[in-house]
């Protein structure tokens, strides 16, 4: 066990600057307005620096210095794009400590998960896509004995990023990689509540990349996010978030004739079959592993597995050792220990928006097998934002069954038969995640294709490894993430159609 | 009995609201689903999101129409939206953001009786309203 010391605090290992800015052109700026918002540590909820409040100035003029930068950005050849890539990687695993304890103060998430999750998937997020890049051919198709057509891949442009506050480096990662790769420039909009970790990354790596190719723009949603989604200016928009906003960003690209990507969450089912319970043995305790991790991050993940679907002939036996799992290996702690495994919600309103669906799920008459409440955590933690890992037994037509609360709450149901778990799986608005638990592999092959969700975890959750595609079915959206596919979404097809026939067609 | 509300503001709401209005103008709802911030209501200038026949009207808060997608009412519609305010940072485009408040929708769950009578009325889309709200919003 381990115990991070507190930024700001003797001996610890980060110290965050008073003020982050812009990152515009290769250097830090101050907003034209010089207005700035508190940014909060949800460990403690107490502000620990101040960040840039941008307005659309500023966003326009991350969109000049990205037009000056992407042209030769564009044609810089693969090689020395990828290898740039790989530097920055290389750059953030010399750091891995540091970054991952700021990502942790930033966002409030243990640092055992940040220390072997978050920051390791990150690097190797740019190692990917840098080995993508190098791999990706066009193609030639010889359509007639004279007649060739070529198809050469070509970078959009500048592209306008609007990423998320759950996993803040991440999915800069997932988002920036495929896009620097591809050879675009970017200006990109960190979410409001977890500015700090992408601006210290900034300053780590920022050099590494000719100006203007990477820009950073912080502040509100309205302020600075709506502008750069709106501008006339940008090539494609990539969003992570919810639906509502998912919309409007599309209505703005329909306006531009501009493509999107969006990945707007779930409510992913984790379905158990009678069998995992056929013997006492590894199996079985990893499925009931599989359960928990809908506490993994505070349950603050877009495929947080928030519907438990369990067969109804193992029901009883399933909810004993499913709360006793619970209890014992999700509680939540002192983010800065290596042993905690549930930390801190990202926001105060987040925090609210939890214990308000676990207030809806009583008042619909779920019963509370477990937690059901806030945590209170004494000392310094006293004023950050814990929850008690929270298991509701119920039907899924109630609310809890059918949001995404973005919590650590989970909400089991039984079914009867594999007919049932499907319809009760597929009973849902959206289709991001869903996860399978059988020792019965036509069983788990039946149903990882019936599930109408962009990826189904079999007898495994919560891996992102690269090279696996992430994307929604139905209402979680449209694009296909940290995969080599992902280029495709950054990329426009250039076709020349060649004759090589010396003679005329004879037409006219 | 009168048909209740669908959707109601607390006073804390209806308080923000007026701030918004007269700093924004006429305002509009939709309530979000999904990833992050979702679930939460989003408020924006009036006529700035394209409300239409996948939507629902609920009804009004302090004079702002709200609306919803209809599928997503499809599961919420047994329950009163309560539409309240907390401290809060950020979400999507909505405009309160800056202010350091978020809205955020509480609920109450309707009576039997209740459900009854609000199955006898129908809602209308998106569509069928906007161009009256723009008309009467100005």
């Amino acid at each position: 066990m381990t115990v991070y010391k507190a930024p700001h605090t003797s001996g610890a290992k980060v110290k965050f600057e008073s003020r982050y800015q812009n990152y515009i052109g290769g250097a830090f700026k101050a907003p034209r307005k010089e207005q700035y918002f508190e940014n909060i540590s949800p460990v403690n909820g107490k502000p620990f620096c101040e960040v840039a409040r941008s307005t659309a100035e500023d966003v326009e003029a991350a969109l000049d210095a990205a037009h000056r930068a992407a042209p030769a950005w564009g044609k810089t050849a693969p090689a020395k794009r990828a290898e740039i890539l790989n530097k920055i990687a290389d750059r953030m695993e010399q750091n891995l400590e540091m970054l991952a304890l700021v990502e942790t103060w930033d966002n409030g998430k243990p640092i055992r998960e940040t220390l072997a999750a978050d920051l390791p998937l990150a690097i190797d997020h740019f190692r990917y896509f840098a080995s993508c890049i190098r791999a990706q051919e066009g193609t030639c198709a010889e359509l007639d004995d004279n007649t060739v057509a070529y198809h050469f891949k070509e970078p959009l442009g500048v592209i306008a990023q609007i990423i998320p506050w759950n996993f803040p480096l991440l999915m800069a990662a997932w988002k920036l990689a495929p896009a620097l790769a591809a050879g675009n420039a970017v200006v990109l909009k960190p979410a409001e509540q977890t500015p700090a970790g992408i601006s210290v990354w900034a300053h780590l790596v920022g050099d590494l990349l000719p100006p203007g190719v990477l820009n950073i723009v912080h502040g509100f949603g309205v302020e600075a996010g709506k502008p750069l989604a709106s501008s006339d200016r940008v090539a494609k928009v990539a969003f992570t978030g919810e639906t509502t906003t998912g919309r409007l960003i599309m209505q703005y690209a329909s306006e531009n004739i501009v493509p999107v990507t969006l990945e707007l969450g779930g409510k992913s089912p984790n379905l158990f079959f009678a069998d995992i319970f056929d013997k006492s043995d590894d199996y079985a305790d990893k499925a009931m592993e599989g359960f928990a991790m809908f506490a993994l991050n505070q349950g603050e993940v877009c495929t947080c597995p928030s519907r438990a679907l369990v067969d109804k002939k193992i029901l009883g036996q399933f909810r004993e050792r499913a709360v006793e799992r619970v209890k014992n290996h999700a509680v939540p702690g002192n983010p800065l220990d290596t042993d905690t495994t549930v930390g801190a919600q990202a926001s105060k309103d987040q925090l609210e928006k939890i214990l308000s669906y676990i207030d809806i799920g009583k008042k619909e008459g779920a019963e509370v097998l477990l937690g059901g409440a806030r945590a209170e955590l004494e000392g310094d933690l006293a004023g950050g934002y814990y929850v008690q890992p929270t298991i509701f037994s119920g039907d899924n037509r109630m609310r809890v069954f059918q949001e995404e609360i973005f919590g650590p709450v989970v909400s089991m149901t039984s079914f009867d038969g594999f007919d049932d778990a499907i319809q009760i799986a597929n009973d849902t608005l959206y289709g991001l995640g869903a996860g399978v638990w059988t020792r019965d592999g036509n069983t788990a092959y039946r149903a990882g294709r019936a599930i109408q969700a962009g990826r189904v975890w079999t007898n495994c959750y919560h891996l992102y490894p690269a090279h696996a595609a992430f994307g929604g079915y139905k209402q979680s959206g449209m694009g296909r993430e940290t995969h080599a596919m992902m280029l495709n979404h950054y990329q426009q097809t250039k076709n020349l159609l060649v004759s090589y026939d010396p003679k005329p067609m004879g037409f006219f | 009995m009168d048909v209740p509300d669908r959707v109601v503001a607390t006073p804390g709401a209806v308080t923000l609201i007026r701030a918004l209005r007269t700093r924004h103008g006429p305002l509009m709802f939709h309530q979000s689903g999904g990833c992050c911030d979702g679930s939460a209501p989003m408020c924006y200038p009036r006529g700035e999101f394209k409300a239409g026949h996948s939507d629902l009207f609920l009804g009004d808060l302090d004079g702002e129409p709200f609306f919803i997608g209809a599928k997503q009412y499809d599961v919420w519609g047994h329950t009163q939206l309560i539409v309240d305010v907390v401290e809060g940072r950020g979400a999507g485009f909505s405009l309160e953001a800056p202010t350091g408040m978020r809205f955020l929708a509480k609920a109450r769950v309707f009576t039997r009786e209740e459900r009854d009578l609000l199955a006898t009325q129908r809602l209308l889309h998106g569509d069928e309203v906007e161009l009256a709200l723009v008309t009467a919003g100005g």
